[in-house]
Formats: C-alpha cells, sequence, structure tokens
C-alpha cells in the first residue's frame, strides 16, 4: 500500500518537473479552467455510484430468486437455474450492454411495448443481470454452507420452507454471504465504465469526452483511474470491517 | 404389549413393507413395526443397520420407496398429510439442530409462534413450562453455544415439547454427549416416558432401554430382526446376529 503510494507520487512529481510530456494544467485546481475540468470529472462519481449501486440492489433481489430454486431437490425446478447461470455467466458484458440498450427496445417494441431504455437503465439492466448469476452462486454457497440439520429441525417444529428461510437459515446464512457480496460490489464499481460506450455520463464517459477536447489523455485517464482507485478502497475497507464484524459474531 | 400384528385405531404408529432405497443400497427391508399409544419403543443395531433411516421416514424427513407409513390414522403421503402428521411428531437429534443464532427462550417460541400461531406470550410462558420440566429454566436468554452438551440437547428436547406433540422420536439423542452429561438427558426422557408419551428411542444405552422400554427392536441390515419385552430380550436373545451385538456393547 504504502509502495503504492510512493509510486503514484513518484510518477507524478516526475512528470511535474520535467518539461513537455506532462502537462497538469489541464486539471491544476488553481486555475479556473483546471477548477472546471475538474469538477467535470468528478461530477460522474454521483452516476458512477447510483448506477453501481441500483445495479448490486437488483443482481442481489434476482441472485436470491435464482438460487433458491437452484438447491430444490427437484431436477426440474433446479434446472431453470443452472440454465439462467450458465447461460448469463458466459455472456460477456459489454455485448450484452449493447443487446440490452439497442436490441431489447426492438424487441419489446415486437411484442407491443414500447419503452425507451436510456442510457442509465440499459446500464443498471445489464450489470444486475450479469451480476446476479455470481451472487446466485455466493447466496447458494452461503446457504449450503448452514447444516442440513437446522432445516431439519425447523420441518420438525413445522415451519414452512418460507417460514425456515426466512428465520431459520438466512439469518445465519447473511453472516457468509455479506462479505462475498461486498466484495462483488467492486465489480460492479468497475464494470459500470462499459456504461460510457452507450452515453452514460458516469465517471469514464466524462473523461472521454473531456480528453476529446483538451487532447491530454495522460493527466485525465491518471486521474481517472485515481477516481476509481479512491472508490474501491473505500468499500474495501467497508467489506474488511464488515468480515471482521460478522468473524467476531460468528464465534459467539 | 408385546405384539400387535392386528392394526387398529389403537396404534399411534403403523408402519407396513417398508422400503428403502440408497442409490443401490437397501436400506430398509420390508420393514412392519406398530406402535401402540403410550407405547416405548427402543431401537438398537450396528450402525447402518437402518435404524435412524427407520425413525426418519416416521416424519418423513426420508421418504420411503415403497410400503406404507400411518401415524394417528393419518397415512403418509401428499403434503398435506405430512404437515399433520409433524404436527404429531416431535423429534430430538444426536447433533441437537438447535439455532445458534436465536436465544434459548427463541428457539422454543419459533414454532409455536409462526407453526402455531400462538400470541408472544402464551409460547413463552409455555417455553418457560418445558424448560422447568428439562430443569434449565435460568438459562433462557443465553444463545445455545453458551450451553453444554447435555443442556442443550435438553433444551432440543423442550423446543420439541412446545409443539406438544402426542410422538416423540428420539435419534440417538446421547450419542454425542460427554459421558458426564448422559444421564442428564436420559433422566429428562425417562421422566417423559413415564408421563405415557409415546416414543421411539434410537439408542446404545442399554440400561435406558431396561428402565424404560416397553419393547425392543434389533435391526441389522435393514431389517428388524427380532423384538421383545426388554426381560426377554436382554436374558434370552434368540438370534444369533442379536446375540453377538448384545456381547459387543454391554462387553464394557
Amino acid at each position: 500500500m504504502k509502495n503504492l503510494i510512493a509510486l503514484t507520487c513518484l510518477t507524478l512529481l516526475a512528470g511535474c518537473g520535467s518539461a513537455g510530456n506532462w502537462g497538469w494544467y489541464v486539471i491544476d485546481p488553481t486555475t479556473p479552467k483546471g477548477w472546471s475540468n475538474i469538477s467535470f470529472l468528478l461530477d460522474g462519481f454521483g452516476a458512477t455510484i447510483l448506477l453501481s449501486v441500483i445495479a448490486a440492489v437488483f443482481s442481489m433481489v434476482i441472485g436470491l430468486l435464482v438460487a433458491l430454486p437452484g438447491m430444490s431437490a427437484n431436477r426440474w425446478i433446479r434446472l431453470p437455474s443452472r440454465i439462467y447461470i450458465e447461460f448469463i455467466r458466459a455472456i460477456p458484458l459489454l455485448p450484452m450492454l449493447f443487446w440490452v440498450f439497442y436490441g431489447l427496445p426492438v424487441v419489446l417494441q415486437s411484442m407491443g411495448i414500447s419503452v425507451r431504455i436510456d442510457a442509465f437503465w440499459g446500464a443498471v439492466i445489464t450489470l444486475a443481470l450479469s451480476d446476479s448469476a455470481f451472487t446466485a452462486e455466493i447466496y447458494r454457497s452461503g446457504i449450503q454452507s448452514i447444516a442440513r440439520g437446522q432445516t431439519e429441525a425447523a420441518k420438525t417444529i413445522g415451519l414452512t420452507y418460507t417460514q425456515t428461510m426466512r428465520y431459520v437459515i438466512l439469518p445465519q446464512a447473511i453472516r457468509r454471504i455479506l462479505p462475498p457480496l461486498a466484495n462483488q460490489f467492486i465489480y460492479i464499481v468497475k464494470m459500470s465504465a462499459f456504461a460510457s460506450v452507450i452515453g452514460m455520463q458516469e465517471l469514464t464517459r466524462r473523461a472521454n469526452e473531456l480528453v476529446v477536447t483538451e487532447y491530454r489523455p495522460l493527466e485525465i485517464y491518471t486521474l481517472l483511474i485515481l477516481e476509481y482507485l479512491v472508490l474501491v478502497l473505500v468499500i474495501s475497507f467497508f467489506v474488511r470491517w464488515l468480515e471482521r464484524k460478522m468473524g467476531a459474531d460468528e464465534s459467539r | 404389549m408385546a405384539e400387535q400384528a392386528d392394526t387398529d385405531q389403537t396404534n399411534a404408529i403403523e408402519i407396513k413393507g417398508l422400503n428403502k432405497w440408497y442409490g443401490d443400497f437397501h436400506a430398509l427391508k420390508d420393514v412392519n413395526l406398530n406402535v401402540a399409544h403410550g407405547e416405548r419403543i427402543v431401537i438398537c443395531g450396528p450402525s447402518g443397520s437402518g435404524k435412524s433411516t427407520l425413525i426418519r421416514c416416521v416424519n418423513s424427513l426420508e421418504t420411503h420407496d415403497s410400503g406404507s407409513i400411518v401415524v394417528d390414522g393419518t397415512t403418509m403421503g401428499n403434503a398435506a398429510s405430512i404437515e399433520a402428521i409433524r404436527s404429531e411428531v416431535g423429534m430430538v437429534f444426536q447433533q441437537f439442530n438447535l439455532f445458534p443464532h436465536l436465544t434459548i427462550l427463541q428457539n422454543l417460541t419459533l414454532g409455536p409462534m409462526k407453526a402455531r400461531g400462538l400470541s408472544r406470550k402464551d409460547a413463552e410462558a409455555r417455553a418457560m413450562k418445558y424448560l422447568e420440566r428439562v430443569q434449565i429454566p435460568e438459562q433462557a436468554g443465553k444463545k445455545p453455544g453458551a450451553l453444554s452438551g447435555g443442556q442443550q440437547q435438553r433444551v432440543a428436547i423442550a423446543r420439541s415439547l412446545c409443539m406438544e406433540p402426542k410422538i416423540m422420536l428420539f435419534d440417538e439423542p446421547t450419542s454425542a454427549l460427554d459421558p458426564e452429561m448422559i444421564s442428564e438427558v436420559l433422566d429428562v426422557i425417562v421422566d417423559l416416558a413415564e408421563s405415557g408419551m409415546t416414543m421411539i428411542v434410537v439408542t446404545h444405552e442399554m440400561g435406558f432401554a431396561r428402565r424404560a422400554a416397553d419393547r425392543m427392536v434389533f435391526m441389522d441390515h435393514g431389517q428388524i430382526v427380532e423384538t421383545g419385552t426388554p426381560e426377554a430380550f436382554f436374558s434370552n436373545p434368540q438370534t444369533e446376529r442379536c446375540r453377538t451385538f448384545l456381547n459387543q456393547i454391554l462387553k464394557h
């Protein structure tokens, strides 16, 4: 961690010192122009975070709905869930994003449903679907790690399947599910950069637009990477805190 | 009470021609067993002989492949009949299977409140009544992890009793306990036996069998090999397999 910071600082300092190659003026906060460029870039944070959070919430809900039938004793109930997971996992994010943004409205139109999918919701749908296959697997491993005896005991005291899940299994599984789920959120944040290609005004899109007008890709993309770094580090710290808290609870 | 060949309304449990396979393994072979109301049965036999599988079939924790099970007049079949049977039958497991995330009191009130619709007040009153019966009311606020094995198993018994079942099944209730805790659990089960509860107990505790059983059932290789009163069973076993088994477990 310290080395990384030192290396970053050195690179930046080297750039500032030498003539020519680096031109930090483009994002120099002391000049009006630099400052307006910086605020333009930083304004992307809101969209990136909003997109990631909403996509993550949908992914968590879809993942659970896919995971639960995926653990059924009946293979015909299990099958659709397996197919969904294998299918979704096989599709690269970018083609899926294109399909949802450009293709899905056409499909819906042919079914008589006329909706416009804007860049934000196109990205939310794609990220949520793509991620849900992974969250489903996280749920499955978390729930299956709860001993079968718990389900049996719940059955013998007359609880229904839904009651067993709600009062017995999920409260225990959540401790094992939350940390990997929060980790998965980092993946969503990074993948949200793809939303730039369908025109969503998030961090990456704004960097691209500024590069086009300012012709300083090195400085602007360096700042862009730092923006993601800060975001992911904050989430990382939160995940570690969560893991420690959950670990402490477990041993009680 | 030794032999009930006829099947009439006096039987709490009637098992006829029961067969179960695990893949190619024939776990239960044409098992017939009738249990009268108020009768206490102890099932013993070598490990892998099908004892646990048999009692797990009685409340449908295991499915059977052929034959019939009638519990208190209800023939096991569809989901409704299984629900009806489970509401009459309590079960205590070798591994206790208490819910580790809930307090002792919550472990006991969960079934009555969610499956029976009792108010919290009534459920807690009932829970305390049965905790007193197993002599650990002072542990009500603790989590299962804070209790000794013997205490946990007594809580598990109380949890079953809170559903006020007519029949209790015990699946090796003392096999996971340290030796010094076995008697505190057996005392509770004997007390229950003396109150007239219909019980099937799978156990190797032959002292307990002598004290509490009306009838012994010896199983080997998925079959009931021998049944009889404890006196006849221990003093004069009829089959070679039973003699060998008794010699092995009574030696020490």
